[in-house]
């Protein structure tokens, strides 16, 4: 029997954000629901843009490293070193082995540093009322003091230079770092007895969300993103850059490409980086930190080149146009999670409100980094 | 009390003044306490050490709360619904605090103990509170608070039923509804050894009877962001906590009379009634440990695994739970059988329920988004574009 409706029901249209605990700083998405299901979905950005490409372009290639700390403020070690390597490339300087080492290291801490994050905010977002959360913050902050007692900065490091980095590791750094490994295995150990094999999580993340490979792919997923669908791509290994060629680590895959792999990635991945951290160290050179010609003011042939490195987020770009002289042309980020983003509507429609928490707590975002 | 200032002034209406008193000013000093206790339990469990400046180890900070949220504005969206928005507040917490009314704490410790039909009437007046959710929830004129407001009524009327019916079995065993004769009944051995089953449903419906994590999908917070609430501030804003903290301090009191002997085991009730007193209290503060434990540690639920987990699992196993009971009563059985096979379902129960709480017959997603592309192109039909 087919029932005629006298009256028209309209979809319930929540307007999620900008200022909303589920969205990480200041992203809006127009959801249209039907009871929970999410019908709709409509991502609103820009409300963070700040105009880090414009302002690069008046700024010369030191200053401009700060930029790159702004844009994505949770992975800064990652981009600045996208940014160096551009204008080193273009440069033609060829940073001495010591500068490479320290830049990795930093690098894979940072990624430890960013994850954590996200393991916490996701914990956030599915409602562990903050165990989670300060499970993670508590091995991020063993993270930064590392890093503030580096660079002198908490968050804004501009730590590496166009040549090498800016000053060398301080005395007794080395051990510390073996320390904060320990420390952040143990967290991970922690995190993923709390989180990772819990009933309630497991029903809330598994089979939500789920992209293929083929969609991740179309869509132009990057990073954890990408290979929770199960596509071996990482550029660390594939288009090795710096030191990752003598370094031995595993690319973690998901199989099923949803929330739950998302999440398994990112605790993969911080135990990969521990792997490469320890590396690091051994491996790490004596020498000198900058080459022994720089001029005092760094000024580029004409040219144009594109860098791209493996961020926590994905694959970060720097397209870097010179046509002389002491500042870029034109700089432009691909930010991952710009692209990330783009999915979301496929991932979202058909899912349950609460789901769509949890898929856009899965792509961790930044939304410095989304609106640059 | 009952003996204490009862029928001291033999004026019916001055009786009823003081017993009201008593109500809700140990009801708010507890709920203070609470708010201290769940910053400082939970602080520990997040390897924080909670607030430490107010006071003597922060002692003073519900007192700092409370001020505040009294020096803050009285908002009200301009669309809202006036009466039903204002009213809402009292009409979720004065039921809640009724509940407390009849609960005994001593033998003759209480404001209206041996009531005949105690049991009955803290059922009854728990689940009025939900009204008030309700009305709040629609005359906020907020999305969230709508939404919050549906699902407090689909959650809380749903685990209403294994919460009745796991206190029922109790019943049974005891014969009464008399709060005072069921305690009494458990001198020798508290019901929980009897009815482990019913014991952890009866925990698990207060769990989401509160809207407790992991079962806060009224209130989520990074959802949708307080749920009724949303709307609220200041003193009404607190009238919801204070409701929903007395809600946690009645029904662990009541799960405590239930479940664990009250002031009864393991003294045989023959005790003084200080000792009496602090029995239950123990009692009950241990079983709001245990919640404030639950929701330090687990993640939410979605609606449809919490309404499939109240209707496919918990219901059927309160009746698993009648039945066992009312063998053992009929035939007149060892109690022991009961505990095994009440313990039995219960570790077979949780066996099962592992791993398959995300199996809720929500139709695959392909369906879903199936029956969304249909509605759309059907009003895209039934409203062509102009």
């Amino acid at each position: 029997m087919v029932i005629e409706h006298e009256y028209e029901t309209v979809d319930l249209n929540i307007n999620m954000g900008p200022v909303h605990p589920a969205t990480h700083g200041v992203f809006r998405a127009v959801l249209a629901v039907d009871g929970e299901l999410v019908v709709d979905v409509d991502p609103v950005i820009g409300y963070m843009h700040r105009g880090g490409e414009k302002l690069s372009e008046n700024l010369d290639y030191r200053q401009g490293i700060g930029i790159q700390d702004r844009t994505d403020y949770l992975s800064q070690m990652n981009s600045e070193q996208a940014y160096v390597m551009a204008a080193e490339k273009l440069a033609g300087i060829e940073p001495p082995p010591r500068a490479e080492w320290i830049r990795v290291l930093c690098a894979e801490l940072n990624r430890c540093a960013s994850h954590f994050m996200f393991l916490g905010a996701y914990g956030q977002d599915i409602g562990t009322f903050g165990t989670a959360f300060s499970y993670a913050m508590r091995e991020r902050e063993r993270v930064m003091d590392l890093f503030e007692e580096l660079t002198g900065e908490r968050m804004m490091y501009s730590y590496f230079r166009v040549g090498g980095v800016a000053w060398d590791l301080p005395a007794g750094f080395e051990r510390k770092v073996k320390t904060l490994l320990r420390h952040v295995l143990q967290g991970v150990n922690d995190f993923e007895g709390l989180l990772s094999q819990n009933e309630v999580f497991l029903a809330r993340t598994r089979d939500i969300g789920v992209l293929t490979g083929e969609q991740a792919l179309d869509y132009g997923l990057t990073g954890p993103m990408l290979r929770a669908s199960g596509v071996d791509w990482d550029l660390r290994r594939d288009e090795p850059y710096s030191v990752y060629p003598q370094l031995k680590f595993t690319v973690p895959l998901g199989q099923n490409g949803d929330c739950w792999d998302r999440y398994n990635m990112r605790i993969q991945e911080i135990k990969e980086s521990v792997k490469l951290v320890e590396q690091c160290l051994e491996m790490l050179p004596a020498g000198p930190i900058m080459p022994d010609k720089m001029p005092r003011m760094l000024r580029l042939p004409v040219g144009e080149i594109y860098v791209r490195t493996e961020n926590p987020r994905g694959e970060y770009g720097i397209y870097l146009v010179s046509k002389g002289g002491n500042k870029p042309y034109r700089l432009k980020m691909r930010s991952p999670c710009f692209c990330n983003l783009s999915a979301l509507r496929e991932m979202c429609i058909g899912e349950y409100l609460s789901d769509a928490v949890a898929i856009i707590g899965a792509l961790d975002l930044v939304m410095g980094e989304v609106d640059r | 009390m009952t003996v204490l200032l009862g029928y001291a002034f033999g004026i019916a209406w001055v009786d009823a003044l003081i017993r009201l008193l008593v109500v809700v000013l140990t009801m708010t000093v507890l709920v203070m306490l609470l708010t201290y206790l769940e910053r400082k339990v939970v602080g520990r469990i997040q390897q924080r050490i909670g607030p430490t400046r107010t006071g003597p180890a922060g002692l003073l900070q519900p007192v700092a709360d409370a001020l505040k949220l009294l020096g803050k504005e009285d908002l009200m969206p301009h669309t809202a619904d006036k009466w039903v928005y204002q009213f809402a507040t009292i009409a979720f917490f004065v039921p809640i605090f009724l509940g407390f009314v009849v609960l005994p704490f001593a033998e003759d410790i209480g404001v209206r103990v041996g009531l005949p039909l105690g049991l009955f009437f803290v059922i009854a007046v728990s689940s009025v509170g939900i009204v008030g959710l309700l009305m709040a929830g629609l005359a906020s004129d907020s999305k969230y608070a709508l939404l919050g407001g549906v699902r407090a009524i689909g959650q809380m009327i749903s685990y209403e039923i294994p919460l009745v019916l796991s206190v029922l079995a109790v019943a049974m065993m005891t014969g009464s509804l008399d709060l005072r004769e069921i305690v009494n009944a458990q001198d020798k051995v508290p019901n929980a050894v009897w009815q482990p089953l019913g014991f952890f449903l009866y925990l698990t419906a207060c769990t989401a009877e509160m809207a407790r994590r992991p079962f806060d999908l009224p209130v989520s917070e990074s959802e949708l962001v307080g749920g009724p609430q949303v709307e609220f501030s200041g003193i009404r804003w607190s009238m919801f906590q204070l409701g929903e903290y007395a809600n946690l301090i009645i029904l662990s009191a009541f799960g405590s009379i239930m479940f664990l002997g009250g002031y009864a085991w393991p003294l045989a009730g023959d005790a003084a009634w200080p000792v009496q007193v602090l029995l239950s209290i123990v009692k009950t503060f241990l079983l709001i440990l245990v919640f404030m434990w639950i929701g330090a540690t687990f993640p939410r639920l979605r609606i449809d695994q919490l309404m499939s987990f109240a209707w496919k699992v918990l219901i059927p196993l309160t009746f698993v739970q009648i039945f066992i009971t009312g063998l053992v009563q009929t035939y007149d059985l060892p109690d022991i059988i009961m505990t095994v096979v009440s313990g039995g379902a219960l570790v077979l129960a949780a066996m099962v329920v592992r791993r398959n709480v995300s199996k809720t017959g929500r139709r695959p997603r392909a369906e879903r988004v199936a029956y969304i592309r249909a509605r759309q192109a059907a009003r895209a039909e039934s409203r062509p574009l102009s």
